[in-house]
């Protein structure tokens, strides 16, 4: 028996310390594991500017935290948007940081999961001691990791989710992006006065919050414009086959398409529309920026989408963003690149006009940004903290989307 | 006759001790509970505590799939689904019951809930914890009646095809939840207390996911249920009950043979695992703020699945390491502590060992040569900047492959951890 | 009546997708009496080669001009030999050393391997996670139209590659000695060795074969959904795979003419329920069939019960 509960004690002591090891991170600059920070550290008020602030040491750099989805389904939107966001942080560094300090940005992969979420921001801001975060895509994502942010009193800024509920869970979240219901007004609004359609009908994927919330949006917008919505036709996530959806589309006859989905299924969507005879303009979100666009051959020219940016947009803030991106990662940078760049200068921003790098104040500095002048547009935060903006609206000719109107919030 | 019923019934303990006997489990639990959040807890910080709540739920679990796959030998691959549905049902009587008792679905709990700091004034235990423990422990009996539903008739097809249904189940949860209505938001409060119960307890919020929960999830409350589930799970293992799920493992022919009704100790089985994945699909949804069953398909029935065969099936002790080992590994993973001290420690060990001829000179060599693989790899992806996280499930892919084939038993086998015998037995007389 | 026989069509074209698939599923089931949970990865895998040797053959850039129709056989047979060879070497190392083992164990082995597999195939080093298109290697047009079906030429293409595949499966297996010997082994193991078969060599020319349908099918699809970009780390292709055995259980797991027509069933019932029922439970159908299918009938329809003798 003494051998038995001896064996079990040793095992109790052994997960236990297997726990501790794990968990206990020592941080590169910093002592022990990372004590649990209360809210709104006290920032210090004895002298004004950035430089007297106590967290992240004296003199040392300034940390920002990102978490993205690096790997699984999403991770090409995670990988583009820690691009863009890189590249802030060098141009950033290169011009000597903010007030002397250079910014240190760490990133972590959450696998596209609430979960890792919820632990990779706990980690940023226990152990690595970031000042700011910056995420992230998916909604649901954001959703996962903003209540930590908030009680913790560390300012998120959101590059790209649009789901309404994320800048609601507190005072300390905000986003660079429109949401689903201004995204929803824009499709509507073009369609109905640029254009001069009445009557539309709508595919969208019913396992997608972005897809269906926006959809939501578009239906109730086009309606209380006048226009009639004939049917909303659905698919699911992996669905490869739209013949049915659209042959009930092609029965209602209606004078276009809206399809809030992502690139990977409109341009299959397209194709089978075509194939089917519906020879009416798709119009869609800005899920559909992509370059594989242009796979869809014939079937998608005449289309329109709505997105943050368009990289025909002779700003030279744009032009200027659009040639660093393509010099350092070989690529057109897409909206989510932009959105991620916008949201990390936009951070540095607010952070050289905040009085200090404490939670409250740095957040206070971010709600009160205007007319911020970002690569999407110029920035205005609102009171709900979200970006109050254009969107661009871009027809799709050969393949390629160019540029057709600008869509301003009322 | 009777004097032996007499005889037999003198051996019973008194009746008034019923009463401590069902109680100190419980007790025990507040206790670890308690020694969690307060003892443990506070002086781990706040990254660390995070990662040992994680290690909690999936404790929970990997054992409660362990009674299922390692002591019945069914092998379930639907684990995840059960944990969704006790996580939306949990998740809805917090919510809409927050709601419609309280007026709000705001925080409402007190001190055992609270992280951190900011917990003056609150009570032991808030009206919102109250509502919080009912929802898990109604979360745990809905999946559990779910169980019996999918277990009565899938429990008398065989290994492979069990395994093939338990899946298509968990994935068929995976669509019902994600096409129901949306939720009401907590600005919309109102409208909501208008609703009758039965219309509200459907939006679930379909593809966007629950969202906006309050977290009640802490330390305290995760490891008072894991102490529950380790302490039900182990007597299980030794009572009339356990020893019939054994032994429908090892032949199931025998088993009926020998009067075991194969089929209602399959569903017991199943309907216990499936109760405690509902809990712990509770304490997940209250922790991170939301649940989405996008995320629980079948790719998280793989990762308990993996806990459960590297552990050990039938080891409640190795499916509990395993959790916790695999846990923190990918938090470990992202930046790796050097292996030679642990290396080092195993080799001095072996060498003691050794001396006492019961390892041979061989295991020496393995533990060296493996440390020194390991420290090098280490070094090299330092060097080239390699972020071993990403190849995190390569790694658990590949282990799992060799686990099968170099040791099927895992880490434990069907033994606990504390019946290891650390050399190899004498041999003297009869195997007892 | 159009919409009945466009839907009956189009759950004809990918039922025979589910077929090749669901044959590697039967074979190996056969044989082994084991899930080979890595074929729905085989398949993935043989999409995915197409995408990649048609990028080294610099033929059929996606939304492109159609390269002539034999680079379109070049790059098929590519696929289909690449993940044969994959086959063999994951039955190789994975699966001959459990060959006796109980059959648990095999079954986390090979979702050990199809775990493997499928994050083998999102790394940097191999296809990466960002998504790719399939290539145009066929001049797509409608050929005729029947009752207002159109017929168009990837459809014929499928439906008439996969014809071609189970007539020559039919020759190997009923007209060689090889697939003799593969009969023989699904039989009873033991004797067939003691005959004189050499049973690892059929079991690894089983799986080969098995892979290559599944790379073939791979293609197929490919050719069906030209143009589209998908990636690697979709949930899809485990959901295909899944759905490829679903069709070889109801056709009765182990028969090969139960592979088929399990594979256009489930095709059928999946288009049918999209097009009348509602398009959102597709997946559910599937194992809704599953589900009746193994309360009331088992074995499967073209199987026979066996009677357990204890």
């Amino acid at each position: 028996m003494n051998a038995m509960l001896f064996r079990f004690l040793a095992v109790c002591v052994a997960t236990l310390s297997v726990g501790l090891v794990g968990g206990c991170e020592r941080a590169p600059s910093d002592g022990g594991g990372g004590n649990d920070q209360t809210s709104g550290a006290p920032g210090d008020g004895a002298s004004s500017g950035v430089l007297a602030d106590s967290e992240s040491g004296a003199a040392g750099p300034i940390r920002v935290g990102h978490y993205a989805s690096l790997t699984g389904s999403e991770a090409t939107f995670g990988i583009s948007t820690d691009n863009g966001i890189k590249l802030a942080v060098e141009e950033l560094n290169a011009a000597d940081g903010i007030g002397g300090r250079l910014v240190e940005l760490i990133t972590y992969d959450n696998q596209g999961k609430p979960q890792e979420s919820v632990t990779a921001v706990t980690r940023l801001i226990d152990q690595d001691k970031v000042v700011a975060v910056l995420g992230e895509v998916a909604s649901s994502r954001s959703l996962a990791g903003a209540p930590v942010c908030q009680r913790k009193g560390v300012p998120m800024i959101t590059p790209s989710s649009t789901n309404p509920d994320v800048t609601a869970v507190g005072d300390m979240i905000s986003r660079v992006c429109f949401i689903d219901p201004f995204q929803g007004y824009v499709g509507a609004k073009f369609a109905k006065e640029n254009l001069g359609f009445m009557k539309a009908a709508t595919l969208y994927n019913r396992a997608q919050a972005y897809s269906s919330g926006l959809n939501d949006n578009f239906v109730e917008s086009f309606t209380e414009m006048g226009g009639e919505v004939l049917t909303q036709q659905a698919y699911s996530d992996g669905d490869n086959d739209f013949s049915a959806q659209l042959s009930a589309i092609r029965e209602a006859a209606p004078d276009f398409i809206y399809v809030p989905g992502y690139y990977t299924e409109v341009v299959n969507i397209a194709r089978q529309a075509r194939r089917l005879g519906l020879e009416i303009p798709l119009i869609g979100g800005d899920g559909w920026d992509s370059e594989e666009l242009r796979n869809a051959g014939d079937a998608l020219n005449g289309c329109y989408f709505s997105n943050h940016y368009s990289h025909e947009d002779t700003r030279p803030e744009v032009q200027e963003f659009i040639a660093k991106y393509q010099a350092k990662y070989g690529k057109i940078p897409d909206g989510l690149a932009a959105l991620g760049y916008d949201a990390a200068r936009m951070l540095f921003h607010a952070m050289e006009r905040s009085p200090s790098l404490s939670g409250e104040d740095l957040a206070a500095a971010i709600a009160s940004v205007k007319d911020f002048p970002g690569v999407t547009g110029k920035i205005s935060i609102d009171e709900q903290r979200n970006a109050t903006k254009d969107a661009v609206v871009l027809e799709v000719v050969d393949g390629v989307p160019k540029y057709k109107a600008t869509v301003s919030p009322d | 006759m009777s004097r032996l019923i007499r005889q037999s019934q003198s051996l019973a303990p008194p009746g008034w001790t019923v009463f401590p006997r069902a109680a100190w489990p419980l007790l025990v639990a507040l206790l670890v509970g308690v020694l969690a959040q307060w003892v443990v807890g506070a002086n781990l910080g706040g990254f660390s505590s995070k990662v040992m709540l994680i290690a909690g739920i999936n404790i929970i679990l990997a054992v409660s799939l362990t009674v299922v796959n390692g002591f019945t030998g069914q092998f379930s691959m639907g684990h995840a689904g059960f944990m969704a549905v006790g996580g939306y049902v949990a998740a809805s009587v917090v919510y809409y019951g927050s709601i419609k008792l309280f007026g709000s679905a705001d925080f409402a709990g007190g001190v055992l809930s609270q992280t951190g700091s900011g917990a003056d004034g609150a009570p032991i235990l808030g009206r919102g914890d109250v509502l919080f423990v009912t929802g898990c422990l109604v979360g745990g009996l809905i999946a559990a009646a779910v169980g019996y539903v999918v277990g009565l008739p899938s429990l008398r097809l065989r290994g492979d095809y069990l395994a093939i249904v338990t899946l298509g189940f968990g994935e068929i949860v995976r669509v019902l939840f994600q096409g129901t209505p949306d939720q009401i938001q907590p600005w919309r409060a109102a409208e909501a207390q208008e609703k009758p119960l039965h219309e509200l307890a459907i939006m679930l919020g379909g593809p966007k996911g629950f969202n906006l929960l309050p977290t009640y999830t802490t330390l305290f409350w995760v490891y008072l249920f894991v102490t529950i589930t380790l302490i039900v799970c182990y007597r299980l293992k030794t009572s009339s009950t356990g020893r019939a799920f054994l032994s429908i493992r090892e032949d199931e022919i025998a088993a009926q043979a020998m009067g075991v009704h194969v089929t209602r100790y399959k569903v017991r089985a199943f309907v216990l695992a499936s109760f405690f994945a509902g809990l712990a699909g509770g304490l997940y949804a209250m922790d991170i703020g939301a649940i989405n069953a996008g995320d629980l398909g079948f790719l998280k029935s793989f990762e308990v699945i993996i806990m459960v065969v590297l552990g050990g099936m039938g080891s409640i002790s190795g499916a509990a390491l395993a959790a916790v080992i695999l846990t923190v590994l990918p938090e470990l993973l992202r930046a790796p502590p050097p292996v030679w001290p642990l290396g080092a420690l195993l080799a001095i060990v072996a060498i003691g060992q050794i001396r006492r001829s019961r390892w041979r000179v061989r295991h020496l060599v393995i533990i060296v040569v493996v440390t020194a693989l390991l420290e090098g790899g280490r070094r090299y992806c330092l060097v080239k900047g390699i972020n071993i996280a990403d190849f995190r499930l390569l790694i658990y892919a590949l282990a799992l492959v060799l686990m099968m084939i170099l040791r099927p038993s895992g880490l434990f086998g069907l033994h606990e951890a504390w019946e290891l015998r650390l050399g190899r037995r004498k041999k003297e007389g009869p195997e007892t | 009546m159009t919409q009945l026989l466009q839907t009956i069509f189009d759950g004809v074209t990918v039922g025979c997708l589910y077929a090749l698939i669901a044959l590697g599923y039967t074979m190996v089931y056969g044989i082994l009496k084991f899930i080979n949970f890595a074929h729905s990865d085989v398949f993935a895998l043989g999409v995915w080669m197409s995408i990649t040797i048609a990028g080294w053959l610099g033929v059929g850039a996606a939304g492109g001009d159609a390269p002539p129709w034999y680079m379109g056989l070049v790059v098929l047979a590519g696929a289909m030999a690449v993940c044969g060879l994959v086959g063999f070497v994951i039955e190789r190392l994975a699966y001959k050393p459990l060959r006796n083992a109980p059959r648990l164990q095999v079954l986390i082995t090979a979702i050990g391997v199809s775990l493997f597999l499928q994050n083998l195939g999102q790394q940097k080093f191999a296809f990466g996670p960002y998504p790719e298109s399939f290539p145009t290697l066929l001049d797509n047009r409608p050929l005729f139209s029947v009752a207002g079906v159109e017929m168009w030429l990837s459809d014929v293409a499928v439906i008439g590659t996969t014809l071609l595949l189970m007539a020559a499966l039919q020759f190997l297996i009923y007209g060689t000695r090889m697939g003799m010997a593969m009969r023989a082994v699904s039989y009873n193991t033991r004797n067939a060795s003691l005959m004189g078969i050499n049973v690892d060599r059929v079991i690894s020319f089983t799986f080969v074969v098995g892979a290559m349908l599944a790379a073939a099918a791979g293609f197929l699809y490919g050719l069906k959904y030209e143009g589209q970009a998908k990636q690697t780390a979709d949930a899809m292709w485990v959901m295909l795979g899944l759905k490829a055995f679903v069709a070889a259980v109801v056709g009765g797991i182990g028969n090969v003419r139960g592979a088929v027509l399990g594979g256009l069933l489930i095709g059928l019932v999946e288009f049918f329920g999209v097009a009348y029922l509602s398009s959102q439970y597709r997946d559910a159908y599937v194992f809704a069939i599953l589900i009746l299918v193994l309360l009331f009938k088992p074995e499967g329809v073209l199987g026979r019960a066996t009677v357990e003798k204890v």
